[in-house]
């Protein structure tokens, strides 16, 4: 494959669209009768439903249909659950697992603010929500938990009562001996750190269309969804039709983060009532619907002990951690395991225990969002490396020198599994180079120099450092298939879903390379059920691995193809055809060139003779990957902290990378830069928001504050490049990385700019009043 | 996140709004820029039966300023004021430069802002600290509220429910008159957790007059009378600056919400004040 394309800064094709606000979203989807859906939401944390009394609501102008959970008993069949455990791993880790039932509409018991008590179906938004308001509904309020470290003790209220337990998730697990190293350890640290509750926000809610066609019984349903193949599994046992039969199109995405990766409720009520009243059927979430029951995210505690030698070399570490799932345990070991799978990191420790309890409470459900565990354990890893530092008088630098692994060490063995049961080794990197170079760009040692000045001025700067190694592109695999119409242009379908990534740009990039055609070539299309048979979608950092591998194995077979119709055409043998900016010819002789489109045409039987061979220029691919690649990154953030109103100015962000091969530096920049608004946000800014009966305090982006353009600063990145040695393209992935490490560098930056205070900021967001209470901790 | 439904007006003309309050009373709302209402619209927590849109009507878009009286038309933008105020009342300028964002500014109204009063909001404050009044207009006739009188709680002012805001009139300080804006908010454009406002004239080596208004710490904007009678008369000095800013929150009563609690609010009221006297002090210095 030449790299004419892979590599180069190619400017995203899909942009222009965006720009004129011409992208088609799935509120852009309209049809012919057109109905509208408002759904009643539960007002309480946790409250039985003794009786709903639609009777109002149903006689109201426009109304079509109310629907509550008797109303569809027929259809209703429990919400998917995610993240079963894989072989290898339960075979070493003994989990303890509970799902309870979750329904579409709420069946007898609503356990979060915001579940589904029933459904409105009229002939506009507002007439359907007006009638969701004369809905009555006997609730009977019923105790609710809110803390998870409340719930997971014994008398706290039950959320599913069936368990007699809120702990959903339990485990412990270790490699080497954690006790006696911190035993033989000169100092130990303990400290407890919390992360708050915080989640993805995208820019556009999630939305669902639907359309019965009952001539040739076919559903098809345009969801805002990074999943789209998985939408379509809900939908095959939800409506009792095969897959063929359901058409699930993700459109344009205005952002997913993993928010938009779990299954949902209205994923399968909309398509219900199109089918139920033979009429198409829209609902766009609004904001308000979207905070209280689109997925949550983050939210753990971490009582960390950490040990080590008088020198700062990290002997062990001990972590009990709390993880809040919320009402249902929709992803089982995932985020959990993901917390503890991540908990090292870049650190060359061999003893290592965990405690682990996921909880249920009456909020909202978690779901993984861009880190999925990263950011919350690598907040707890390295504000504890920092606090240790501190103690021993090491500089935050030269502690991580110490003890981050070697590249000569790699590839490094934990001796447990990864999250998808195959060996946790990483593959290939260097953490210390990263370290350095981060370190180099931020100017470190130019900052130590100048912040004891500048402090005598009243000026209280800080530099604070974070390092991840990360998991990405868990497979198994990603669907793609490739095809060429009658003039050698190229049509690419995969299963990975476009959600603001540049996909139809990087994916052109791989498929032109391989193809040896033209970019403007190219066309890319993501999440149309229809277009790729098998897929899984977009998350956990895998679509460029998995989609970009399986692109460019398709690519390869129908290159293959050309390369023996184009031989028989220009009478050469296959060997000396060579493909090159959409044309074949016989090596050596580029007079012969002919362009693909004329190879096809020239396959294709005419009344006079056959083609030169089957015109069959098309292939799939479902490339599988032995485990996942691990990305790695140092941060760097640099901050002014106001003493006396505790308020945290970000100066300066450094991110020093490897995500392997990258196919598109622009691409991967911008992926950073979101990743880090992101992780700022969890730093200074979003909290998700409960009081202790469950009820939610930020119902609007008012309350909770999400970073913008303003709040953020220069973001300066770094590219390593340690290609994978676990996929043909040498990839790992980048999506979520941005995020992981800005919560705990820029708390560490606090902490460092107030370390003559004695500062220790040990929870999430750090606010200003937060930030202003612990420097008045500290001087009480 | 749609409107509960409601009755629509459109008057052309102040007498017609008038009207229209008279016959709806409670049940009307006045739509200006719609910045505040209209979200509460949607998300249902204000359910009028009637909307009273006033922005056709013709008048009330005038700014005017006659020596140190200022007279500002309910309808004028907040953007537009921003902008008139930037070389004339910097003070002003400068506080409407932190009334959201710049969109929200040019739709956003004076009068719509100073009538939907909301402790933590710009406008309320400014009209406190330059000795402002209210113009409101009802069939009953046309009364002025004097700022200190107007507000009276969160989203809670003197007007009746068949009252119009027509005009705000605003008390330029005079030269050399120096000035200080300080605001804490999570995030720019946020709504203040704690400001301050500062308007100060110096004579003869000493403070002649200094008039201070919070925003953003207790149920209403306040004037900070102790720190205004703490500094009457006395020298610019730091000390003297240090000492009465730690009188801000003197009687006043500090409101904790999701953002900070109460005790942030004071402690960074105090913090802000001194910081703002010692700008106004700086360019009363530069403008003598």
């Amino acid at each position: 494959m030449g790299a004419k394309y892979f590599g180069a800064a190619v400017r995203r094709r899909e942009d222009p669209r965006f720009l004129r606000g011409e992208g088609r979203f799935v509120d852009d989807v309209t049809l012919p009768g057109l109905l509208h859906a408002a759904f009643l939401r539960s007002p309480h944390a946790h409250a039985r439903v003794r009786s709903i009394d639609a009777t109002r609501a149903r006689g109201m102008p426009g109304v079509v249909a109310v629907f509550a959970h008797a109303d569809l008993g027929r259809w209703m069949k429990p919400l998917p659950v995610f993240g079963a455990t894989p072989p290898g791993l339960a075979a070493a880790v003994r989990f303890d697992v509970r799902h309870a039932a979750q329904w579409a509409l709420c069946k007898d018991v609503a356990r979060h603010v915001g579940e589904i008590a029933a459904m409105v179906v009229a002939d506009s938004r507002a007439r359907a929500e007006d009638a969701a308001e004369a809905i009555d509904v006997a609730w009977e309020p019923l105790p609710a938990v809110a803390d998870m470290v409340a719930a997971s003790e014994p008398g706290a209220a039950l959320v599913h009562p069936e368990w007699s337990t809120n702990v959903a998730v339990g485990f412990t697990h270790g490699i080497g001996d954690a006790e006696r190293a911190l035993a033989g350890a000169d100092v130990v640290l303990e400290e407890t750190f919390r992360i708050q509750r915080y989640v993805g926000m995208p820019l556009e809610t999630r939305g669902v269309v639907a359309l019965w066609d009952r001539r040739d019984g076919t559903l098809t349903t345009w969801n805002s969804t990074q999943v789209s193949h998985f939408v379509q599994q809900g939908l095959v046992g939800a409506l009792e039709l095969p897959p063929h039969k359901i058409r699930v199109i993700a459109p344009d995405l205005g952002g997913g983060f993993g928010t938009k990766a779990s299954g949902y409720p209205e994923d399968v009520l909309v398509p219900l009532a199109a089918r139920v009243l033979n009429r198409p059927v829209k609902w766009i979430e609004d904001r308000r619907e979207h905070m209280m029951a689109a997925a949550h995210a983050r939210h753990q505690t971490h009582t960390i002990r950490l040990g080590a030698r008088r020198d700062g070399t990290i002997l062990g570490l001990a972590d009990r951690i709390f993880l809040d799932l919320g009402a249902y345990n929709v992803w089982g070991i995932v985020l959990p395991y993901n917390t503890v799978a991540h908990l090292i990191g870049p650190y060359r420790i061999r003893d290592m225990k965990v405690d682990v309890k996921g909880v249920v409470t009456n909020k909202t459900p978690n779901a993984p969002y861009r880190g999925a565990g990263r950011p919350e354990t690598v907040f707890a890893m390295d504000r504890a490396v920092d606090c240790l530092a501190r103690r021993l008088g090491i500089d935050p630098a030269e502690i991580r020198r110490k003890n981050y692994i070697r590249p000569d060490e790699l590839p490094w063995d934990f001796g447990m599994p990864y999250r998808d049961g195959n060996p946790l080794v990483y593959d290939s990197g260097d953490f210390p180079a990263a370290l350095e170079a981060a370190l180099d760009a931020a100017g470190y040692d130019a900052f130590r120099r100048e912040q004891p000045t500048l402090r005598a001025r009243g000026v209280w700067r800080g530099i604070g450092i974070s390092g991840y190694v990360e998991g990405t592109a868990i497979g198994p695999f990603e669907g793609a298939h490739v095809k060429l119409d009658l003039t050698g242009r190229v049509q690419v379908a995969t299963g990975a879903v476009n959600s603001g990534q540049g996909h139809e740009t990087a994916f052109a990039q791989v498929a032109a390379d391989t193809l040896g055609v033209p970019l403007d070539w190219v066309t890319v299309t993501g999440g149309d059920t229809a277009a790729v048979p098998f897929g899984v979608g977009t998350f956990a950092s895998r679509s460029g691995v998995t989609a970009g591998n399986s692109i460019a194995d398709a690519a390869r077979e129908v290159r293959g193809k050309l390369v023996a119709a184009a031989a028989t055409l220009l009478e050469a043998a296959p060997d000396d055809v060579e493909i090159d900016d959409g044309k074949a010819f016989v090596r050596g002789a580029p007079g012969s060139a002919v362009d693909l489109g004329k190879v096809v045409q020239a396959s294709i039987p005419t009344f006079a003779k056959p083609g030169v061979a089957p015109p069959d220029f098309e292939a799939s691919a479902y490339h599988h990957v032995p485990t996942v690649t691990y990305a790695s990154a140092v941060h760097v953030a640099q901050v002014e902290v106001d003493r006396g109103t505790g308020y945290v100015r970000l100066l300066r962000y450094v991110v020093a990378h490897d995500c392997g091969k990258v196919i598109n530096p622009t691409i991967v920049e911008g992926q950073v830069h979101g990743g880090v608004a992101q992780g700022v946000g969890g730093a200074l800014f979003e909290e998700m928001a409960y009081d202790s009966e469950g009820q939610l305090l930020t119902g609007t982006l008012m309350d909770y504050l999400v970073p913008s353009a303003t709040d953020l600063p220069p973001i300066d990145t770094v590219h390593l490049e340690y290609p994978s040695p676990r996929n043909p393209l040498g990839m790992k992935g980048l999506g979520e990385g941005g995020a992981i490490s800005p919560p705990a560098a820029i708390a560490n930056a606090i902490d460092d700019a107030l370390s003559p205070l004695g500062v220790r900021i040990t929870e999430t967001p750090a606010s200003p009043a937060r930030v202003l209470a612990s420097i008045e901790t500290a001087r009480a | 996140m749609k409107p509960a439904p409601f009755e629509y007006f459109d008057p052309r003309t102040a007498d017609e709004a008038v009207a229209l309050l008279t016959t709806h009373g409670d049940d009307a709302k006045i739509l200006a820029g719609g910045q505040s209402l209209v979200p509460m619209l949607a998300l249902r927590l204000a359910r009028p039966t009637v909307v009273v849109d006033v922005n056709r009507v013709s008048g009330l878009d005038g700014i005017a300023q006659q020596g140190p009286a200022l007279a500002v038309g309910a309808l004028v933008r907040q953007r537009a004021l921003e902008r008139w105020a930037a070389e004339r009342v910097p003070l002003l300028a400068t506080a409407l430069g932190h009334v959201g964002h710049a969109p929200i500014r040019a739709r956003g109204t004076v009068g719509g802002s100073i009538a939907h009063a909301d402790p933590a909001s710009e406008l309320p404050a400014l009209l406190l600290c330059l000795d402002g009044v209210v113009v409101a207009r009802s069939a009953r006739g046309t009364r002025t509220i004097a700022a200190r009188d107007f507000f009276q709680g969160p989203l809670m002012t003197a007007l009746a429910a068949d009252e119009l805001v027509t005009e705000t009139r605003w008390t330029v300080p005079p030269a050399p008159a120096g000035w200080g804006f300080r605001e804490m908010a999570r995030r720019h454009g946020d709504f203040a957790l704690v400001g301050v406002a500062v308007a100060l004239t110096l004579g003869r080596g000493a403070i002649a007059e200094a008039r201070v208004a919070l925003f953003g710490a207790s149920a209403t904007p306040v004037r900070a009378d102790a720190v205004e009678r703490a500094l009457r008369g006395q020298p610019p000095t730091e000390a003297v600056i240090g000492d009465a800013a730690r009188l801000a929150t003197a009687g006043v009563d500090a409101v904790s919400d999701l953002h900070a609690p109460a005790s942030y609010r004071a402690s960074v009221a105090r913090t802000l004040t001194a910081r703002a006297l010692a700008d106004a002090v700086a360019r009363a210095k530069d403008a003598a």
